[in-house]
């Protein structure tokens, strides 16, 4: 098994996880990143549900881990196509590099749901309507959240599932990390400015994992953020550049108006977009919801429906950090076992 | 004895003649009061004349259905005219014979049979002019018979399935006319009064023809005359009389308002179910293929009409475009929905009767474009520039314009919201309202009573700035294709204003499906039943077919088509506002409001 050469696909942390466990189980692992350099998306965020630690943190420790492991990181390279040629695979980039594996891992991550579709929240259209994604990258930068006049919110909305379970949109799933980010962000807004109102506009409040219900809990009660249940349905700039929203208060049955200095809204995530060009060109087949669909939901996630193609972390379906690492050290079981069973 | 082979045509032809009189009596009887004066003094002016000639020109010759396709209509004139000169000649020729104005009606019908000797005046020409009409219709039968296997030949994708009484009918008409040829034939032979038609078949007949073989002929001729007016009311062409009706009352002014009456009838029994509007129908792209207007129609007729099939509609209009008959049908279902449904009890306590700030324009923006703010921002601007007192009237709160509701029958709901609406418009003192949606475009125009209030779309009052040079455009390079919204373009008639706005600011280029054949964005508010992966799939048809021209922008005149195609990825989309605001020559101020803003977010991330 030690000559065997696996190719992972996107340098994320579930790339980067994935290939420093096959490294050290004695396989020659290259990890192929398009952009400058592995980390992925984490790059832009500033803190972590639920336990508000940093992202650097998490891929400054994968990044030592895949180099440590003897991993081959070869960044500012997209692969284009996967042919399949005998038991082993070709795979193009775009300019005229080649890589040979006999195992592929997809790690090819998620889109972020591009806001401007839902018009109607003015994102792109008023300064002060902004993505979660944009509040992260903020906040990394400037450690402080202004409205586009400069001054400090004194009101903040957030809106859930933004391009999520919305099939207006052709979104229908859940993105099962936002009600927790929603909340995480809501925290971190009314720490750092105290006399700030925080309203957090929800469906439900989907609070899957250990620690996020507690989360909820101490936001309404430490925090006083207030929770309304009822969808946004249109949001207008008023001269003062302040957003006027409307929603229903589902809970009380009554439409709502409010004022305030800033919105968040809490993007959902997309199926890749190189996902989608790889599938393409390989017949990687895709689920209802446009993610790579796994040979088995149960027993089989992590294979494609392509023998040898093995997929992991947010190319599947939407997850957060934790079980990314976690999906990524299965997917490498499931390869390591592939390996095992096949007769030379 | 003899005379018995008129008995079965006789008595078809009673029968039917007492089912038409009751029916007209009914059915004009049961027109309003209103209705009834005009249909009453519509005699009396040129409309008359218009309903004559549109009577020849649609029933007899029909050209609706020559410009569709030449075959189709080919068939239906040879057919309808053929044998209406069959019976003016045939007429004249025994006036002519009999040297008499008054001749018994069965006589024409049976003239070859009844009339051996052929030496009046002129017979020669007559035999040969009715061999001739003969000829003509029974060139209409073969090609009826054609179509029913090839109807791809007559333009046809699609057609409605027959019922029992509509192929009795079918199958006696198919018969009158080869068995009349077969009758004449044999009578020609025995008599010798034939023509170049009617004399070789007489001759081809040779040793066949004999007495008992003819009386045996004509009688089979009387008899499918005979069934074919018997079955005629309970078929489908009970439309042929219907129409002749259906033109005069329309002519006259009658209308369907929000509520049945026997107008109702006068076009469901005018429908042929032809199968025209099928092919238009683009529900059939997301399979649905049970709710198109003729079977609504058809549904109304035998009372089993269900709400699925009645709300699965998108209201787009493109049926009335090629219907021969002129029905309008989306009257008709509107005024269906509203009779089916149960109004809710909706009290709008809630609505406001406050005071009203007075302002020269009112701008009524709506829901939809309510979410599309980009073209509220555009507006906002082209109202600042033109230096306009405007009043954004549903700028806080303000009832929806009623058009939604009415589309889903909840009529008396829609009349207080547009109470509502009308009261504040009227209190202003304006004397324009502009509006930039076309659903509320057309229950501003239609169902508001705003007195002195001109109803101004935004397409025709940025088009008036343009040209009284209040504002000045950069034209750009951009290929722009322009999407005519359901209820701007087939529902008020309004085609060209945008097409001129946007003409200021780049290069609209024509393509095969716009104006009154457009597609419909696959939105409609007027569809409450299909799902929005049906929708998708409307939405992806209409966008294939516009990226075949490679336009650089989709521009339209309606928010809800906008946010409909905007969830294209590939395709920029653009309201005529925006496309105008974004060209905006001036100096100070050249980018767009969205690119400004993005710039802004930049720059603020870059401190």
């Amino acid at each position: 098994m030690n000559n065997k050469h696996v190719a992972v696909i996107g340098g994320g942390i579930a790339g980067m996880e994935a290939a420093s466990v096959l490294a050290r189980q004695g396989l020659k692992v290259t990890l192929i990143e398009k952009q400058a350099n592995t980390g992925g998306k984490l790059n832009d965020w500033d803190h972590l549900f639920p336990d508000f630690s940093s992202p650097d943190e998490l891929v400054n420790s994968l990044a030592n881990k895949t180099k440590d492991s003897g991993v081959n990181t070869v960044c500012n390279t997209e692969i284009s196509r996967i042919e399949r040629n005998g038991k082993r695979f070709e795979l193009r980039a775009n300019q005229d590099v080649r890589f040979f594996a006999d195992a592929v891992l997809v790690a090819s991550g998620f889109n972020v749901f591009d806001a401007t579709i839902k018009e109607e929240y003015g994102y792109g259209l008023f300064g002060n309507v902004i993505t979660s994604v944009d509040f992260e990258k903020r906040m990394k930068k400037h450690g402080q959240l202004h409205t586009i006049q400069g001054t400090a919110p004194k009101r903040v909305a957030i809106i859930h599932c933004v391009g999520s379970r919305d099939a207006k949109v052709g979104n229908t799933y859940c993105s099962k990390v936002c009600c927790i980010t929603g909340i995480k962000q809501a925290i971190e807004i009314s720490e750092m400015l105290p006399d700030c109102e925080v309203f957090c506009f929800y469906m439900d409040l989907r609070l899957y994992g250990s620690k996020f219900d507690s989360l909820y809990l101490q936001a309404q009660k430490r925090h006083k953020i207030q929770f309304i249940r009822g969808r946004l349905s249109e949001a207008a700039e008023r001269a003062d550049k302040s957003i006027q929203i409307k929603a229903e208060d589902t809970l009380q049955g009554r439409p709502l108006r409010m004022t305030v200095d800033m919105v968040i809204l809490l993007v959902g995530m997309e199926p890749g977009v190189s996902t989608s060009q790889l599938i393409q060109k390989n017949q990687m087949t895709v689920d209802e919801n446009g993610f790579l669909k796994s040979a088995n939901m149960h027993c089989a996630r992590n294979q494609s429906t392509q023998e040898g193609i093995f997929m992991t972390g947010t190319a599947i379906c939407p997850m957060a950090v934790n079980e990314t690492l976690e999906n990524a050290r299965s997917a490498a079981t499931e390869i390591i076992h592939f390996f095992e069973n096949r007769r030379p | 004895m003899e005379k018995l082979i008129i008995l079965p045509f006789s008595i078809g032809f009673i029968y039917l003649l007492g089912i038409l009189g009751f029916r007209v009596v009914k059915w004009v009887g049961g027109l309003s009061r209103l209705d009834k004066l005009r249909l009453i003094h519509s005699f009396k002016t040129r409309r008359f004349f218009d309903s004559i000639k549109e009577v020849f020109m649609e029933g007899l010759l029909h050209r609706k259905i020559f410009r569709k396709n030449p075959v189709l209509g080919y068939m239906h004139m040879s057919l309808a005219f053929g044998w209406f000169l069959l019976i003016v000649v045939g007429h004249i020729e025994v006036m002519v014979s009999r040297q008499s104005l008054i001749a018994p009606i069965y006589l024409p019908v049976f003239f070859r049979y009844f009339e051996t000797d052929h030496s009046f005046m002129l017979s020669g020409i007559f035999s040969f002019l009715m061999d001739l009409l003969l000829l003509f219709v029974l060139s209409g039968v073969a090609l009826a018979l054609l179509k029913r296997f090839k109807k791809k030949l007559f333009g046809m994708k699609k057609t409605t399935r027959l019922k029992t009484g509509d192929r009795i009918a079918l199958l006696s008409l198919w018969m009158i006319f080869p068995l009349r040829l077969l009758s004449e034939g044999m009578s020609a032979g025995l008599y010798g009064n034939g023509s170049f038609l009617t004399s070789t078949l007489g001759h081809i007949f040779g040793n066949l023809n004999s007495e008992t073989a003819n009386l045996s002929l004509w009688t089979a001729y009387s008899c499918s005359l005979g069934f074919f007016f018997a079955a005629l009311p309970n078929s489908r062409y009970m439309h042929i009389p219907t129409e002749i009706l259906l033109i005069f009352v329309r002519n006259a002014g009658v209308k369907l308002k929000k509520r049945n009456n026997t107008y109702t009838n006068i076009q469901v029994f005018s429908c042929s179910r032809c199968g025209l509007c099928l092919d238009n129908c683009q529900l059939s792209a997301a399979g649905i293929n049970n709710t198109q207007s003729v079977y609504i129609l058809k549904n109304i007729r035998n009372h089993n009409l269900s709400d699925e099939q009645l709300f699965n509609c998108l209201l787009c209009g493109k049926c009335e475009v090629d219907c021969p008959v002129g029905i309008n049908t989306i009257d008709l279902r509107i005024t269906q929905r509203i009779e089916s449904t149960r109004q809710y009890n909706s009290s709008y306590k809630y609505l406001e009767d406050g005071p009203v700030p007075k302002a020269d324009t009112v701008y009524f923006a709506g829901c939809m474009t309510h979410l599309t703010p980009g073209i509220i921002a555009s507006m906002k601007k082209l109202f600042h520039l033109a230096g306009e007192n405007v009043w954004f009237m549903d700028e806080e709160k303000a009832p929806c314009c009623g058009r939604p509701l009415m589309l889903a029958g909840q009529y008396e709901a829609a009349s207080k919201l547009i109470a509502n609406n009308t009261r504040k418009i009227i209190g202003s003192g304006a004397k324009k309202l502009v509006v930039s949606c076309p659903i509320c475009y057309k229950v501003f125009k239609e169902d508001y009573e705003l007195a002195n209030v001109e109803v101004v779309f935004h397409a025709e009052y940025i088009l008036n700035l343009l040209q009284q040079e209040i504002i000045a455009l950069k034209k750009g390079s951009d290929r722009i294709i322009y999407h005519d919204p359901c209820e701007l373009g087939r529902g008020m008639g309004m085609y060209e204003p945008p097409r001129e706005v946007l003409r200021t600011t780049g290069k609209v280029i024509p393509i095969k499906n716009e104006k009154h054949m457009a597609h419909c964005c696959g939105g409609s508010l007027g569809n409450l039943k299909i799902s929005q992966v049906e929708r998708s799939l409307l939405r992806n048809q209409a966008v294939e077919d516009y990226l075949r021209y490679r336009p650089d922008v989709l521009a339209t005149a309606c928010p809800m088509c906008k946010k409909t195609f905007s969830r294209h990825p590939n395709l920029k989309v653009l309201d005529i506002s925006e496309a105008v605001a974004n060209a905006l020559q001036i100096s100070s101020d050249q980018e767009s409001t969205k690119e400004k803003m993005k710039l802004e977010i930049h720059e603020f991330e870059l401190i």
